[in-house]
Formats: structure tokens, C-alpha cells, sequence
């Protein structure tokens, strides 16, 4: 992480996060990612061990606890580093935020994306909805057969949503795979640019298709129980 | 540069640590206690902090201040269900609760002042150190305010505080210096007034907190409200009186149901004795322990809930925690003990004084901030969910709960009309749907440049620093021009009167030390009068008439003294009786030895 200048001494940077010759705390740069912010490439694939060992380490360099007798302007960078570093290692901790980031870091936000129900579950969602509308009705006209009924119904289409979003889990996870390959190839190449647009659209999708699945199975939960 | 201190500022008992070498130690005050009772008491001879106070809690109940740390940061609607409970008078201004001694009303921060005065004293009086720098520490789960209110209180008091932190994390850490402990541990801290529970995983000496839950209004306090209610039933019963005119009656209820209470915890049964009011003779009653855990079993059911949450939010199970640590007093209670030991599957362990694990902890933090311990670092979260009220009186998150602090985010602010000057933020803390039913932090005014709608962008950084405490930037994206903000807090006290409280502090603090120091030789002094008067009642036959006469004669001097002005003279006089009254007490004791073995012995032959 080459930076221009300390922004103390005056003199080039060429060590991580500390100066060379005044050993004062380098802020990291507003532009870098969460990836560069724990020196990591581009990739889907990440060790916990790995990330947490080197979320230890920078917190041991940046931490306000080891600040509190220095100047005002290096408290004020340890301050913006530990934020910075908090988020980074939330984010690239949890495979899901991780590939939500950065499909938005190569590709626009995955939010901007519809929030409509995936093409091919387009029905059940819909007939699903039905039957929330019904249950509700049977909960609240005492109807305790009814209910029951629709309960026993609406848990097997839970379960079969449930098995439909480990599916999707699994088709991610072998996303993560085709894009790390491809990260190790040549970008310069027009097929291996188009591969990788394809690859992310395809994350984009699942990622938002499986918010939307998540959210009807939580409201589902919290009407059934 | 100067030592810092570790203060832990509880609901009933409060006290202050230092790194001494590489242990922490507690200071202990002239009496050898080291717990300072958090009680403020405003006496005809002035304002009297920690034991001395005590005494007046059924004497002048209406002037004497305990559990202010359940009053602070909140509003009068807060606390309004418990209000019956308090002998002192409580009102509200500018949404902080201000408390009626006498002529005067105080701030929740300007008692706690009182306290770490007090603290601060005993500190500077035991080492021959100035005392400046502290580390006070507060429930996990205090909201913004609340923290911020303690934060107060420490400027008030003339203290710079360094840090805010977290009592269950603090505990952790001496834990861990102590024991070196790898693993995840849970922290059960259940105080005077405040439930927590945390969750920790500690590594190569990282303290990282995964997540936290809690109650900031569940405590002992609560559990002796279980007990007088009790007790105040067989009272209306057996004498046909109603103690709830009479709060000083009451409140020697209160501290006879925390006596029961904590006896209870070494023993089966207990028996209480109290005198009421008016001749109306003395009420007795008997307590086991069984009865207490029936009276408190559901507030104790209610500590479960949030274990769960804790655990749930740091994607473990029970079984996945391999020590659970106890803190706070009330977790000397069995029936608290079995419940925990019952959720997490395994003993919990107190290896060190529940009383006082958090203050040595706090100097801990003190000893990592002052540079002297490197390898331990503390990775602490925000207990609760932070975020901006948005159309519709929604919710919006901006930081959610157990996040590691410290956290920021980033918003982008704009303008809805063509030329609209400002727009108005509510800041919220909270984790439900709606504004409304959430926390509100403060209000702030944006202001806006007068352009057509939507061209303005202020971007707002809201960073919760490593206190916990928010802090709110803004800056307008085009000019790149900082803008100052001027914070409202909801329940807060103003820069401006904490100023004034500051200043108000300072001015009076020498006077405060001479005061003090000759109210608290004035009350010991009474104290020891009248137990040496009723020594010589009881052993007057013991002893020679020429020794009673000495007695008497160096009690006439004190009693002299005591009226006078000046602190050092009451002290000599008070050691002159200790001493001329030293044989007699001897006797006494022999006495008292003698008859109970003659009991006993009576006892065994029948």
C-alpha cells in the first residue's frame, strides 16, 4: 500500500500503515476498499482464521487504547482506522456481505435491483400469500381446524423454501469459485471480462432473489410461529 | 504523566482502583471498607457522601439520595412506576430528572459528582497522589444518554474521563489478567440495580466482545422491592398499619430486607426484628430462604431472556461456552446461581469478590491506556441498534446492536423543495420498527444550501467512538466545508450547564473539604458518644467509679469539640475517648464472652 506522502514528516510512505522515518499513523486512504484495508486480492473465498488473525493484528496498531498519549491529529486517524477496520472485517467475515460488497464494489449496489419475487417461484409466492391472508383471517375468527389446517400447509411450503435457499447457497459458493479462477486470469482478455460481468450478474441475482426469500420465510416465522 | 484510576460507579456501592505493579488494588477508606456506599445525604451540617450518609437513609429519608444511577440519563416518565419506591422528591427540567434537597434541586451527574469526590478523595488521601485521570465504568446496556450522563458526572466532579467502559468487560479483563483464560466466556453481572449480560471470546490476549444484552433496570434494588413488599403486607396484617406514611420507617424496611436478603444466601432462615413508628411496638418476622426465592423467582426468570438474545446474536449455543463468569453482588444469591447454571450447563465461578472484580478491571483499562499493559486489548460493541428517524416515523438503521466499536456510517443528506435552508435529524437508539417506540438520542438541524431540490448532498458521519458515545459530523460533499452541529440531546444535560455545574463544583470545592471533613468528624463523633454512653450503662458495675469518671470527662470534651469549627480537635478528642475508654471495652468483651459460654453451657445440659 504505496501512499504518496506522511502526512506529518512530509516523506514518502512506503511501509503499511506507519510512516518510515516518524513512525506516526498513516489514515487509510478514503479510497481504499475493504479487501485493500486488510491487504487482501479480490476474492470470494476468504479463511476466517486468516481474516480474523489479521483483524487482531490491525487492531493492535490502530486501537484509540493505544493513542490515548498521543496528539490530537493521530487519535483522530487511530479513531478513523478502528471504524474503518470494524466495518471491513463485518463485512468480509460473512460470505453473504462479503459477496454483497463486492458485487456492489464491481458492479453498482445489489439493492438497486428489483425487489419482485424470483421468475420461477413467481405462483407459489403468490398462492403463498393466499394462504397467509386466510390463516390470519381462520387466527382471528377462531376457527381452530381451519387454522390448523393452514398452518400444517404453510410449514411444509416453509420447509420447501428453506430447501430452496440452501440451494441457492450452494449455487453461490460455486460462484465464489468461478470468480476466484477468473480473477487469476488476464482481464485484458474479452473473454474472460464477459465471463466475469456474467458471473457477478448471476450472484447479483441470487443475492437479491435470496433477501427475498429470506424476508418471506421470516414473515412466515413470525406468523406461524 | 499521571496514574489513571479505575472507577466503578455502582447502582449501591461504588470504588476506586489503581495498577499497583502488575496487580490492581482497591483502595480501601479510613476504615479499611472499600466499598464507598453510593448514597448522598444533605444534613444540617452539609452534604455527607458514602457511610456517613448511610446513617441518615432512616433518619432523613426525604434529604438522602441512593440509587441515583437508575435516574441517570432518563426522563421523569422513565422511572415514573418506581417513583413510590423513592423518599426523595424528583422533578424534571429540560428532560433531565432533578432531584429536591432542601432549597436545591440536582442532577443525577451532580450526585454522582458527589460520589466520585468522594472516591477521589479517598484515593488522594491513601496514595499522596493528585487524582485526575479516570476510567469509569458503566452497565453494557446503558443507552447513549446514559453514558454520557456518567460522562458528565465525571467533569463535574473535576475529573478527566478517559474512557467509558463497560462493567461485565471490565470484569473480564481482571478475570483475564488474572487467569490468562483462552476460550469464550460469558459474563453474568447482575449489580445493585442493573442486569448485563456478555459474551466474550478471548484469544492471545484479545478481548473481544461478540455480543451483549441486558436490563438497565433490574437489580438487587428490585429484589429487596420483593421482600418489603412482603414484609409491608405482614406489618398492614399483624398491626393494622399502613409504614407508607412514614419514610423513614420505610426505609428501615428496605435495609432490613436487604440484610434478610443477603443472609439468606449463607442460611436457611432468618429472623427480622424492626421497631415501628409512634409506640406501635416491634414487628418480627421470619424469612427462609425458600420463601425469598418464591417472592423473587420471576424477576430472577427475567435475567434468562436477554442470555439468550446474547448467545443467539453471537451464533452460539450454551454448550458452546466454556466458563461463565459471575459479577455484582446479587449473584451471591443460590437461586440466581442454579438459573444460570441450569442455561449455560456448567458451574458458574466468582474466583474473584463479585463486589469488587469491576473496579479492578477498570484499572486495568486504566493501566492499557496509560501504556503500561500492551498485550491485552479490549474489543468492546455498541449494545444497541442506532439510527435515524425517516419517513413515516420509521426506523432507519444506521449502525445495528453488537457492532464493535468503534463503528461509523456515512448518510447522504438532501433537499426535498427547491431552496429549502435545513433539515431536521432524530437521532434514535433502539431495536424496534418505529421511531416512536424506540429511544430518543437527540435532534440536530442540517443546513442546507439554497439550491433547486435534490442538488445539496451533506454527508453525515455518525461515529460511536470507543465509549460508546455518539458523535455526529457533517460536511457538504461539494464544498467539502465541514459544518458544526449543534446537538439537542433528549435526555441529556446542555454543554452549557455542565459548564455551569463544573464551575459551581470548582468554587465550592475547598470549602466542600473543610465542610466535609468537620461533617464527618461531627457525625463520628456522635456515633461514638452515644455508644460510649451506652457502654458505661452496661458496665458501669464492671469497672472502678474513678474510671467512669475519666470516661465521662473526656466524653464532655468531645461533646465541647464537637461544637466547635475545627475538624483536627473533634479527631483528638474522639481518640482520647477510644482511649480512656479502651479497659472498659475490654471488660465488656470478656463479659459478653463469659455469659454466652454460660448459655451454652446451659444449652448443652438441658
Amino acid at each position: 500500500m504505496a501512499r504518496s506522502m506522511c502526512w506529518h514528516c512530509q516523506s514518502e510512505v512506503t511501509g503499511e500503515y506507519f510512516c518510515d522515518r516518524c513512525v506516526k499513523v498513516q489514515p487509510l486512504s478514503k479510497d481504499s476498499d475493504y479487501f485493500t484495508c486488510f491487504a487482501l486480492p479480490r476474492l470470494l473465498t476468504i479463511d476466517a482464521q486468516t481474516l480474523e488473525t489479521k483483524f487482531y493484528e490491525l487492531s493492535r496498531a490502530f486501537h484509540p487504547d493505544f493513542f490515548q498519549r498521543k496528539t490530537d491529529a493521530e487519535q483522530a486517524i487511530s479513531l478513523d482506522n478502528s471504524a474503518l477496520l470494524n466495518t471491513a472485517y463485518r463485512t468480509l467475515k460473512d460470505p453473504i456481505r462479503r459477496a454483497e460488497y463486492l458485487v456492489q464494489l464491481e458492479a453498482g449496489s445489489v439493492k438497486d435491483i428489483r425487489t419482485s419475487p424470483p421468475a420461477d417461484l413467481f405462483e407459489e409466492i403468490l398462492e403463498l400469500q393466499e394462504d397467509l391472508d386466510d390463516f390470519r383471517a381462520a387466527c382471528s375468527d377462531d376457527q381452530t381446524s381451519e387454522r390448523d389446517r393452514l398452518r400444517a400447509k404453510l410449514m411444509d411450503k416453509r420447509e420447501h423454501l428453506e430447501r430452496r435457499q440452501q440451494t441457492m447457497e450452494s449455487d453461490l459458493r460455486s460462484l465464489f469459485t468461478t470468480w476466484d479462477h477468473l480473477q487469476t486470469q488476464d482481464d485484458r482478455n474479452q473473454a474472460v471480462r464477459a465471463e466475469k460481468d456474467a458471473t457477478l450478474k448471476h450472484m447479483r441475482e441470487i443475492l437479491s432473489n435470496r433477501t427475498y426469500l429470506r424476508n418471506i420465510v421470516n414473515d412466515l416465522t413470525a406468523t406461524i410461529g | 504523566m499521571a496514574r489513571i484510576f479505575g472507577i466503578d460507579l455502582g447502582t449501591t456501592n461504588s470504588l476506586i482502583a489503581y495498577m499497583d505493579g502488575n496487580t490492581p488494588r482497591v483502595i480501601p477508606g479510613r476504615h479499611g471498607r472499600t466499598m464507598v456506599p453510593s448514597v448522598v445525604a444533605l444534613t444540617d451540617n452539609g452534604i455527607l457522601v458514602g457511610d456517613p450518609a448511610k446513617e441518615y437513609l432512616i433518619r432523613g429519608s426525604e434529604r438522602t439520595v441512593y440509587s441515583v444511577k437508575r435516574f441517570m440519563g432518563r426522563g421523569l416518565a422513565d422511572v415514573a412506576e418506581e417513583l413510590k419506591y423513592f423518599p426523595y422528591r424528583l422533578t424534571e427540567h429540560g428532560g433531565v430528572i432533578r432531584i429536591q434537597l432542601g432549597e436545591k434541586t440536582y442532577s443525577p451527574p451532580q450526585i454522582s459528582a458527589m460520589i466520585l469526590k468522594e472516591l477521589k478523595l479517598r484515593a488522594e488521601a491513601h496514595l499522596g497522589e493528585d487524582v485526575s485521570k479516570v476510567v469509569i465504568t458503566v452497565p453494557a446496556y446503558f443507552n447513549d444518554s446514559q453514558r454520557q450522563a456518567t460522562k458528565d458526572a465525571g467533569m463535574i466532579a473535576g475529573l478527566e474521563v478517559l474512557r467509558i467502559i463497560n462493567e461485565p468487560t471490565a470484569a473480564s479483563l481482571a478475570y483475564g489478567l488474572q487467569k490468562r483464560t483462552q476460550g469464550q466466556i460469558a459474563v453474568f453481572d447482575l449489580g445493585g440495580g442493573t442486569f448485563d449480560i456478555s459474551i466474550l471470546k478471548l484469544k492471545n490476549g484479545i478481548f473481544e466482545v461478540l455480543s451483549t444484552n441486558g436490563n438497565t433496570h433490574l437489580g438487587g434494588d428490585d429484589l429487596d422491592r420483593a421482600v418489603v413488599n412482603h414484609f409491608l403486607k405482614e406489618i398492614r396484617t399483624r398491626h393494622g398499619f399502613d409504614v407508607h406514611g412514614f419514610p423513614d420507617t420505610l426505609q428501615s424496611v428496605r435495609l432490613e430486607a436487604e440484610r434478610a436478603k443477603i443472609r439468606l444466601s449463607d442460611e436457611q432462615k432468618t429472623s427480622v426484628a424492626l421497631d415501628l413508628p409512634e409506640g406501635r411496638g416491634t414487628f418480627h418476622s421470619e424469612l427462609t430462604r425458600d420463601q425469598l426465592e418464591a417472592l423473587t423467582k420471576d424477576l430472577v426468570e427475567q435475567t434468562l431472556a436477554p442470555c439468550r438474545s446474547a448467545l443467539q446474536d453471537a451464533g452460539l449455543q450454551p454448550s458452546d461456552i466454556d466458563e461463565v463468569v459471575l459479577v455484582g453482588g446479587s449473584t451471591r444469591m443460590p437461586l440466581v446461581r442454579r438459573r444460570v447454571q441450569d442455561l449455560f450447563g456448567k458451574t458458574p465461578h466468582s474466583h474473584l469478590n463479585p463486589d469488587e472484580v469491576v473496579a479492578l478491571g477498570a484499572a486495568v483499562q486504566a493501566d492499557i491506556l496509560s501504556g503500561g499493559i500492551q498485550d491485552m486489548l479490549l474489543l468492546d460493541v455498541t449494545p444497541l441498534s442506532l439510527g435515524i428517524e425517516t419517513m413515516g416515523g420509521v426506523m432507519s438503521t444506521l449502525i445495528r446492536r453488537n457492532t464493535t466499536i468503534p463503528a461509523s456510517a456515512k448518510e447522504m443528506f438532501t433537499t426535498y423543495v427547491d431552496g429549502q435552508t435545513s433539515v431536521d435529524i432524530h437521532i434514535l437508539q433502539g431495536e424496534r420498527e418505529l421511531a416512536k417506540d424506540n429511544r430518543s438520542l437527540a435532534r440536530f438541524q442540517l443546513k442546507m444550501p439554497p439550491l433547486p431540490a435534490g442538488v445539496p448532498r451533506i454527508e453525515v458521519t455518525f461515529l460511536i467512538d470507543a465509549n460508546g458515545i455518539l458523535n455526529v459530523t457533517a460536511k457538504d460533499v461539494r464544498t467539502e466545508k465541514v459544518q458544526s452541529i449543534q446537538v439537542k440531546p433528549s435526555y441529556g444535560l446542555s454543554d452549557d450547564e455542565v459548564e455551569r455545574m463544573i464551575g459551581e463544583s470548582f468554587k465550592f470545592a475547598a470549602e466542600d473539604l473543610q465542610a466535609r471533613q468537620l461533617i464527618e468528624a461531627r457525625t463520628e463523633a456522635e456515633a461514638i458518644i452515644k455508644a460510649t454512653e451506652k457502654a458505661l450503662q452496661q458496665g458501669r458495675q464492671l469497672i472502678s467509679p474513678d474510671e467512669t469518671q475519666a470516661i465521662k470527662a473526656s466524653l464532655a470534651a468531645l461533646e465541647a469539640a464537637r461544637t466547635q469549627g475545627d475538624h483536627k480537635a473533634i479527631r483528638a478528642r474522639i481518640a482520647d475517648v477510644e482511649k480512656a475508654t479502651h479497659h472498659l471495652a475490654e471488660v465488656l468483651m470478656d463479659h459478653s464472652l463469659k455469659e454466652a459460654l454460660e448459655n451454652k453451657k446451659l444449652s448443652e445440659l438441658t
